[in-house]
């Protein structure tokens, strides 16, 4: 059972099986909403908390719910709380909800979230369920808040433009002008920007991947596969 | 017996439905207020960037009527709030759509003073291309800043158009669609205000009550 150690659950969630690098899943949000480390942090948060609390929720009834109707109930609590976390964003941070619009209740079509609840948190106990829900959500952020990244300074040359959408009139001023005087590269705030630098992640990601030492890892295919739930 | 596990299994499903509205239903009302004090904020601050709350002493926000107009673009309703001192009118703000940007419309707030001149115009929301069209906005360029002070003679009608189609108004690099959905928005509006500055000044204000 090694597959189930907290710092497998840990490294499987930020890297191994990275929901934005490796299971590829959720990459409409991701693509759209990353043009900015801002947004992208909005929607990698809130996709992490709902994937903490469908996880804990659906580890909570597993043994209560029956297989027929399963899927009909994870999709039920995963609906709720991402309606709650989009209001909940509507009334504390109406700025920022403005800005990543129709991406919030879209969460609800993110299949990485159905899959975690379905090929793992249906099957295991609360704290690991917990734990899987806030790594996976945490992988996908930091991939959201790389392209981000990446995005808004080739394409605007700042970084943390907007601050102020998420922490308040405070961080007006929190944005970095790396850049001066720059024209902007249009191509990457567009979209073909975001695939292809998605694209240069999961490159970089795979050329890590193949000079680390070889160890005996579990497979990503396994988990991936098991899901059944693949499709966008 | 199969019926028996049937009526558990929809019973069973029946009790999550019941607890995720719930708890949709317990969040909506924690977070109504909040969300309207949000939204009236956001219109506020705006109609304040319009008109200094120096030129008015009224309540601005609650002062206000539903048109519908051809003019203002798009067939839904338009709100005409209503700037007034000492109970004279002095200004309005209104709701407007250029409805032929580049990738759909574009909501504008466009104050008039009661000589027809321009205090102001700022967008709202749109959905032009990031990098391209956005300069409309006023966090990204002082563009929309140039319509300040304009008027129906200032310029004439031949010049409510972008500089590439002979008019005033700059158009930007890789985007001539965008400014001149604005431009001619703005235009169709003093024209409506033109032509009703009489009854948008005196009409009462509706029960306001379901809007808000």
């Amino acid at each position: 059972m090694s597959n189930d150690s907290y710092f497998n659950i840990t490294k499987q969630g930020l890297w191994g099986n990275n929901i934005g690098f490796v299971q590829l899943l959720g990459l409409c949000p991701l693509l759209a909403v990353s043009s900015t480390v801002i947004n992208a942090l909005g929607l990698g948060l809130a996709t992490t908390l709902v994937l903490l609390a469908s996880n804990v929720s659906v580890s909570l009834i597993r043994h209560l719910v029956r297989p027929e109707i399963r899927i009909a109930a994870f999709m039920m609590i995963i609906a709720s709380f991402v309606t709650a976390i989009e209001l909940a964003m509507e009334a504390w941070l109406f700025d920022l909800h403005a800005v990543l619009g129709i991406f919030i209740p879209l969460i609800v079509t993110n299949c990485a979230i159905l899959g975690r609840a379905e090929a793992f948190a249906s099957r295991t106990s609360i704290d690991r369920a917990a734990l899987d829900g806030f790594m996976m959500g945490l992988g996908f952020t930091l991939v959201l808040v790389l392209l981000g990244g990446m995005r808004e300074i080739i394409g605007q040359g700042t970084l943390l433009s907007n601050a102020h959408l998420m922490f308040g009139e405070a961080a007006r001023d929190w944005t970095i002008v790396l850049l001066t005087d720059y024209r902007g590269f249009l191509l990457a705030i567009l979209p073909p920007g975001a695939f292809l630098g998605l694209g240069l992640l999961i490159a970089v990601k795979n050329i890590i991947d193949d000079l680390a030492p070889k160890t005996v890892t579990v497979t990503p295919i396994n988990l991936a596969t098991e899901s059944g739930a693949k499709t966008e | 017996m199969l019926l028996q596990h049937m009526i558990r299994t929809a019973a069973l499903l029946g009790l999550f439905a019941i607890v995720g509205t719930g708890l949709v239903a317990l969040t909506f009302e924690k977070t109504k207020a909040p969300i309207a004090d949000s939204q009236r904020n956001a219109l506020l601050n705006s109609l304040h960037q319009l008109i200094p709350e120096t030129l008015h002493d009224n309540d601005i926000y609650n002062d206000f009527i539903i048109v519908n107009d051809p003019l203002l673009g798009a067939k839904q309703s338009h709100r005409v709030f209503r700037a007034r001192k000492d109970s004279q009118p002095v200004a309005i703000v209104l709701e407007a759509v250029a409805p032929d940007g580049y990738k759909g419309n574009i909501f504008l707030l466009i104050a008039i003073n009661n000589q027809g001149t321009l205090l102001g115009v700022r967008v709202v929301s749109h959905t032009e291309t990031p990098g391209l069209g956005d300069p409309i906005e006023i966090e990204r360029s002082d563009w929309i800043t140039k319509f300040n002070g304009r008027s129906l003679k200032q310029p004439d009608t031949s010049g409510w158009q972008v500089k590439k189609d002979g008019g005033d108004f700059d158009q930007f690099t890789g985007a001539t669609i965008t400014p001149r959905a604005i431009v001619k928005a703005v235009h169709k509006s003093l024209q409506y205000f033109q032509a009703n500055q009489e009854i948008l000044f005196s009409r009462q204000v509706k029960e306001n009550t379901d809007v808000k």
